[in-house]
């Protein structure tokens, strides 16, 4: 099993940054949070293995400290 | 239809147990011949095992409630025999469509696994199946076996004596004494058995009102579950439409938590909501309609001293994916085999605990996933509504995400892992088919696996060497169904019973569940498994 990778693995991060912000633009606040929404289900199945969604999910909490 | 509410079918009558000096010891008394105390006294009655049942009423179950029912289900029902009937009335289906807002999102076909006797599922209202249960019971009774009903007969009190418990039972010409040796108490979610023995049953109260409507109508709406999330004639609910026998059909439509349930019972309330539902000019008419809240709970134990607990008075869950009557006949399954052994002094009365232990998974199983479903189809905050409804928009357009649409999930029976009736794993073999599985059938020459298994502890010998009259041990003859690959005419024996494993014996429970499986036959370890599937406290081999 490999692990969730937490080290910069996006080739281009300032790019894909800038299509996150603009699929958002001219949104309301629900609809982005539908889009949100959308688009971690998306990811979720892309990424596929329980193990890695759970890591996942911790590692979006936050380390505690 | 409304006739078969009406017909008393196992009306009052006097019995000598009412008349006796001193009150009658009876072996087994069954408080409620709802369906799972019928299927307890079926499965105890055809055993020879002495069995009273005693109930307030007289008919069957006044209403919309279980209507779908799932293979395992069917296949004890087979054992007991009235698995056929069952098929025979009940309308298959394997086709569903999930609609959400004003659109329809997906299609799905459940595609059952080929190879078995029974259907995933079949629909048939409750109803049919009290009075097929009944019938059976009626006809053992005729044949000799020491079964007996009796209606109108409510238990009133219910003192536990330690090795036995003594009953106090109403009847219309007045109350009198009975004793059991033991009491299987199957008197419902509200058991009244539970509250006079002061015992808890906690658990989750869905803050949600479901007005379930049995509608007659003709329409050519196809064999098919249709599920509504959030449809426009119900805005912000969910709605369910669903088959059964005779032109009925079963509506869900959930109400939301404030309303005035005597107000939306009224027809003048609920005929217009249909209305809206099912298109302004079909005809159709109303069978029964009622608003239920769902919960989810359990109680801790099941097995109280000499009261034991079963279906809804022990576990109750939301009806999304149609695991009460369904659980409740896989808990007589459990129990029937294991009471029959203690009663005959093969076992000890610790195999009853396992019936504990294998039960209360089994319901914390479905508590689980009825939990799940409704959490889903009710979301709880704004985060989970707009995740849910994420999925839904998903669900449309992507396959992807159909997996994760819960309107709820059908019920299918658990496997006893860990249970301490299990011997360890003695063969690379298929994981359906591990210690604790039930059996899976599949086709033979000339018939089903199921069938040949029986109801019996059984030596099953796929390609294996065993030997021929089985063995004996602790009072138990355990037989042998000798097969090969000759008998496995489609190949599912060995998919499902040897994977890549060229032989296998397995030790298999009355109840179908496995107890020990090994690649070749090993008298020590058969003994020894049989021993600790008696809770006999088998050595390791
Ligand atoms: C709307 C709805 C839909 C459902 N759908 C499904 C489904 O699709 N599939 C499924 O598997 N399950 C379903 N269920 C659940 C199913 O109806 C129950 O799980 C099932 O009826 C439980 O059977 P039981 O024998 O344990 O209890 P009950 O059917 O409640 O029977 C209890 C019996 O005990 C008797 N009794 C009570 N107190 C006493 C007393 N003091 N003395 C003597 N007798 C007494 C009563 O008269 C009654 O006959 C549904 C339930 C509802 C409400």
């Amino acid at each position: 099993m490999t692990e969730l990778v937490l080290t910069p693995n996006i080739g281009t991060a300032d790019d894909f940054y800038a299509d996150l912000l603009e699929a958002h633009e001219g949104l309301s606040k629900a609809e982005s949070d539908a889009l949100n929404a959308r688009l971690i289900l998306v990811l979720a199945n892309q990424l596929g293995d329980p193990q890695m969604l759970r890591a996942a999910i911790a590692a979006a909490k936050l380390p505690r400290g | 239809m409304t006739a078969i509410f009406e017909r008393e079918l196992y009306p009052y009558k006097r019995h000598a147990d009412q008349d006796a000096a001193a009150p009658v010891r009876r072996k087994v008394v069954i408080v409620g011949a709802g369906p799972v105390g019928l299927a307890a006294a079926i499965d105890l009655g055809r055993q020879g095992v002495e069995v009273v049942v005693l109930d307030d009423n007289d008919k069957v179950s006044f209403g919309s409630r279980a209507i779908c029912f799932a293979k395992r289900p069917l296949e004890i029902l087979d054992r007991l025999g009235c698995g056929q009937e069952m098929v025979d009335k009940g309308v298959i289906w394997n086709k569903g469509k999930v609609f959400f807002g004003d659109r329809k999102v997906y299609e799905f076909d459940l595609l059952p696994e080929t190879g078995h006797r029974r259907p995933a599922f079949i629909n048939l209202q409750q109803y049919y199946f009290e009075d097929f249960l009944v019938a059976r019971a009626r006809e053992l009774e005729a044949g000799g076996a020491p079964l007996g009903l009796r209606g109108k007969n409510r238990v009133a009190e219910v003192v536990d004596k330690g090795d036995h418990v003594a009953l106090t039972v109403e009847t219309p010409e007045g109350p009198y004494q009975l004793e059991a040796d033991w009491l299987i108490a199957c008197d419902g979610a509200g058991s009244p058995i539970r509250s006079m023995m002061g015992l808890d049953f906690v658990g989750r109260v869905f803050e949600d009102n479901f007005l379930i409507a049995d509608v007659v109508m003709e329409a050519d709406f196809p064999t098919e579950r249709w599920f509504w999330f959030d449809p426009p004639f119900n805005k912000g609910q969910s709605a369910l439409l669903h088959k059964q026998p005779d032109g009925v059909w079963r509506i869900d439509l959930q109400l939301g938590w404030d309303i005035d349930k005597d107000e939306e019972k009224k027809p003048e309330k609920v005929i217009p909501r249909l209305k809206a539902m099912l298109g302004e000019d079909v005809k159709f008419e109303l069978e029964w309609v009622s608003i239920y809240t769902f919960q989810c709970r359990r109680m801790e134990k099941f097995r109280h001293g000499h009261v034991i607990f079963a279906g809804d008075s022990a576990h109750q869950v939301s009806p999304f994916g149609a695991r009460g009557a369904n659980s409740g006949v896989q808990d007589t399954d459990n129990l029937g085999w294991k009471l029959r052994a203690v009663i005959e002094g093969i076992a000890p009365e610790a195999l009853l605990d396992s019936y504990d232990v294998e039960r209360v998974h089994g319901a914390d199983e479905n508590i689980l996933n009825s939990s799940r479903s409704t959490d889903f189809i009710t979301p709880k905050s704004d985060m989970s509504r707009i995740f849910r409804d994420a999925v839904l928009d998903l669900s449309e357009h992507y396959e992807f995400a159909r997996p994760l649409v819960n309107s709820g999930r059908l019920s299918v029976p658990c496997v006893y892992d860990g249970s301490p009736l299990n011997s360890a794993d003695a063969l690379h073999g298929p994981a359906r088919t591990r210690p604790g599985a039930p059996c899976p059938d599949a086709p033979l020459e000339g018939g089903y696996l199921l069938d040949r298994l029986g109801d019996r502890f059984v030596l099953l010998a796929i390609d294996a060497e065993v030997p021929e009259d089985g063995f004996e041990e602790a009072g138990v003859t355990v037989e042998v169904l000798r097969l090969s690959a000759a008998d496995d005419v489609t190949g599912e024996l060995r998919r499902r019973y040897l994977g890549d494993e060229a032989c296998a014996v397995y030790l298999v429970r009355p109840d179908q569940h496995v107890a020990a499986r090994r690649a070749g036959w090993n008298e020590r370890f058969m003994r020894s498994a049989l021993r600790r599937a008696l809770a006999l406290g088998g050595d390791e081999a």
